[in-house]
């Protein structure tokens, strides 16, 4: 009997051609006039957004007979989450359910590919957001389709008022509302030294910027763009803990003189904080979504006819954005696949999207940046324009914290929130910066477990 | 109708020829024990689905790997052990509970006193006023001590500034915010040990006092001599109690600072809930929690074998 000689790299050639084509073959629906779906959505925190996702879904479902029920899960005290981990304890509860940033990875095991789904996006629009791939492709495999629903970036989110009048810097003549108008000389002075010389100015001024330094998302989403920017590397690809290197310790010299002029409770906010600091109006800038904008429109309107979305400053290495995406992911257990895959294809349509991003007044941020030109974060005002800089535009990328590292460590890093306990031991502990990167490392090693 | 008739004669028939079989159903169900098992049913069901079943799941879950796809014995034990972070969960969580129970105690303790000393149509007044503390469910009082904290526009800071002090950084700073979550766990636990100091100072002979008096004991002699010693058993087991719920507190601590600044708040089981839920390690939560478990088991042993020797005694 004879017997056929394969190579390994062989092997690993008939494999990527063979991944490379379950991405690209086309998605073809299977839906079948029949069933039902359920889903367990993230619960909007703008009135009436839910209302439009069950509009697209009620849609969908009258064209395909398919029974469509959504349930809408607050992720207040992370009730979202507990639900997913018990439907993944007990399998079995909806078919659909939205994860929050590292959840996909968290569930993978049970969560369907969804290759098909996804690759017939990215052919119908254009590259992906890097952070969505690096949190819902896992091990070359989509476990989760990247929505706008919930999805942020969180930008410089600053008073254009108090930045001209006491640091004469004109944040709208820098970013206008209309990319084409950007003047690259006049983005590129936005560096993290212009921004610390301004900081320093409005903390002088008794307006100072509001930068949170606890151990929730919007404090480790900001601190990771800024290390990003630096080249800090925490872990690598390949499991190599690089924390220990001079561009840590740049950006932990730099956040030393940033953080003095920062009031001093941002070491106790949790992601309200810093919206509350803007919307009192006695700060001058914050990095946020938003959502403080649009309660401040509600609630103070003053502040918020004065308030600029636009990009974080750059760094040595680049300038970077945190983003934060969500993700459906459709449970294997979930006994309606088909329609659910379907489904999530509608979901994801740029029309759909669209609507959606209408609804949250520009808050929900597709993942596709051929997306970026809706009309609505050109329309939404007070002031006109004030939300066309909050999608990354010219020279701004996301970034993840606990990136490069495999995503398992990398949630770990994230929810332990290693990078700003590290800058709060050294600016509020006055550690020494040597001592605060040994506990970095041995909380790394920890971290490289999972 | 005729199908009822039909079926339930021959029943009767079949009952009628084996009457003793239908005697021993009746004496079985007539035995007190019988009764008191089956009216204890439904909560042994419920202490077996939720406390028992549980728990033992949890024990099997510390076991499991990240992906619960494999046995690691008691890897996650020993992971944490070989972790600064956890050692300062332990840390905390000890000086939390300890410093907790002593002033809940303390001052249960001085408060019980006083409402037992006033005149007995003024007690009733008091007994329900100190007890409100205890009656609003702890998540609704932790936001609204949360909102005094608060970093930014805390309410005992606008009094101290009002009143010409220094702002206090109650939440931001580690040391102030561990005093806060404490002071928030004594005001809501305080009461408990009032109610139960009360029941027993009620509980103590009016006699043994009025033996002392005549013998010439103060009010201090009275207190040590008989107050205390027939108060015993009752601050033991109150002081374990508590010592169980505090070791296990999670709504003050979550609410008031989740764990922070630097992790210095973090409580035993704030940090389960850190690993397992928000980082998904149901494994390595699960094994945190049940770091507890020996803690208060060496704990009741003490104070069960103290109140039970002491109970022998008097016997």
């Amino acid at each position: 009997m004879g017997q056929s000689r394969l190579s390994r790299r062989a092997v690993l050639k008939t494999a990527a051609l063979g991944s490379a084509a379950v991405i690209t073959a086309p998605y073809v629906s299977g839906v079948h006039a029949a069933g039902s779906l359920t889903l367990g959505c993230w619960d909007h925190w703008v009135p009436g957004a839910n209302k439009t996702l069950d509009k697209i879904c009620k849609e969908w479902g009258e064209k395909n007979k398919v029974d469509v029920h959504i349930d809408y899960i607050t992720s207040q005290g992370e009730k979202d989450k507990l639900t997913a981990a018990a439907e993944a304890q007990a399998g079995t509860g909806h078919d659909i359910m939205s994860h929050r940033d590292w959840n996909i990875q968290i569930h993978q095991r049970l969560l369907e590919p969804l290759d098909d789904v996804v690759g017939q996006l990215i052919k119908q629009y254009g590259p992906i957001s890097p952070v969505a791939e690096y949190l819902a492709k896992i091990k070359g495999t989509w476990r989760g389709v990247p929505t706008a629903v919930g999805s942020q970036v969180k930008p410089c989110q600053s008073r254009f008022d108090l930045y001209k009048e006491h640091c004469g810097v004109d944040l709208v003549d820098m970013f206008p509302a209309d990319e084409s108008k950007y003047d690259k000389a006049k983005t590129d002075k936005w560096t993290w030294d212009l921004y610390l010389e301004c900081a320093q100015k409005l903390h002088k001024a008794g307006y100072p910027v509001g930068l949170p330094m606890g151990q929730t998302s919007d404090a480790v989403d900001w601190v990771g763009a800024l290390f990003k920017s630096f080249g800090v590397v925490m872990i690598d690809e390949k499991d190599n803990i690089k924390v220990n290197s001079n561009e840590t310790r740049a950006a932990l010299e730099y956040l030393k003189k940033l953080m003095a002029v920062n009031p001093p409770e941002v070491y106790a906010w949790d992601d309200a904080g810093n919206n509350r600091w803007i919307i009192s109006g006695k700060g001058s800038g914050i990095m946020n979504p938003p959502s403080s904008w649009a309660v401040a429109k509600r609630d103070n309107i003053k502040v918020a006819e004065n308030i600029w979305h636009h990009a974080m400053p750059s760094g040595p290495k680049g300038r970077f954005v945190g983003q934060l995406p969500q993700f459906y992911g459709l449970w294997s257990f979930s006994k309606n696949k088909s329609a659910g895959k379907d489904l999530l294809l509608h979901m994801s349509q740029k029309e759909s999207m669209a609507q959606l991003v209408a609804a949250s007044s520009g808050y929900d941020l597709p993942s596709f940046r051929s997306m970026y030109d809706f009309e609505t974060w050109k329309t939404v005002e007070p002031p006109k324009g004030v939300v066309y800089s909050y999608p990354p535009r010219a020279d701004e990328q996301t970034s993840m914290f606990g990136a490069p590292a495999r995503s398992e460590v990398g949630a770990q890093m994230y929810n332990q929130a290693i990078n700003t306990v590290m800058v709060s031991k050294f600016t509020q502990g006055n550690e020494k910066l040597d001592d605060v990167i040994k506990w970095a490392e041995k909380e790394l090693e920890g971290a490289l477990r999972a | 109708m005729a199908d009822t008739v039909h079926t339930w004669v021959p029943s009767l028939q079949t009952a009628g020829a084996r009457p003793s079989t239908r005697r021993g159903l009746g004496k079985f169900l007539r035995q007190r024990s019988t009764i008191a098992f089956l009216m204890c049913l439904p909560l042994i069901v419920i202490i077996f689905s939720l406390v028992i079943y549980p728990a033992f799941y949890s024990i099997y879950l510390s076991m499991l790997n990240k992906a619960q796809t494999r046995f690691v014995g008691l890897g996650n034990f020993s992971f944490l052990l070989s972790r600064d972070v956890f050692w300062m969960v332990v840390w905390q969580s000890a000086i939390f509970a300890l410093s907790a129970v002593f002033f809940k105690a303390v001052i249960g303790l001085i408060t019980a006193h006083l409402i037992n000393n006033l005149p007995a149509k003024g007690q009733r007044k008091w007994r329900g006023m100190l007890l409100v503390p205890w009656v609003i469910p702890l998540a609704l009082s932790s936001l609204g001590w949360w909102w005094l904290f608060d970093p930014t526009h805390s309410a005992f800071n606008w009094i101290l500034k009002s009143l010409g002090f220094n702002e206090i950084a109650w939440l931001s700073d580690p040391y102030w915010a561990r005093f806060s979550v404490i002071l928030v766990n004594v005001w809501y636990g305080a009461p408990f040990f009032l109610i139960m100091y009360l029941a027993a100072l009620k509980s103590v002979p009016e006699q043994l006092y009025e033996a002392a008096a005549i013998d010439g004991a103060n009010a201090w002699q009275k207190f040590i001599h008989i107050t205390l010693p027939m108060m015993r058993n009752i601050i033991a087991i109150t002081v374990l109690f508590s010592l169980i719920v505090t070791f296990a507190n999670f709504d003050i601590v979550q609410i008031m600072t989740a764990g922070g600044p630097r992790n210095m708040t973090h409580v035993f089981a704030t940090y389960s809930f850190l690993l397992g839920i928000r980082s998904g390690d149901l494994p390595l939560g699960a094994a945190t929690s049940l770091f507890m478990f020996p803690i208060l088991a060496i704990a009741a042993i003490f104070i069960l074998r103290g109140v039970r020797k002491r109970g022998r005694d008097i016997a």
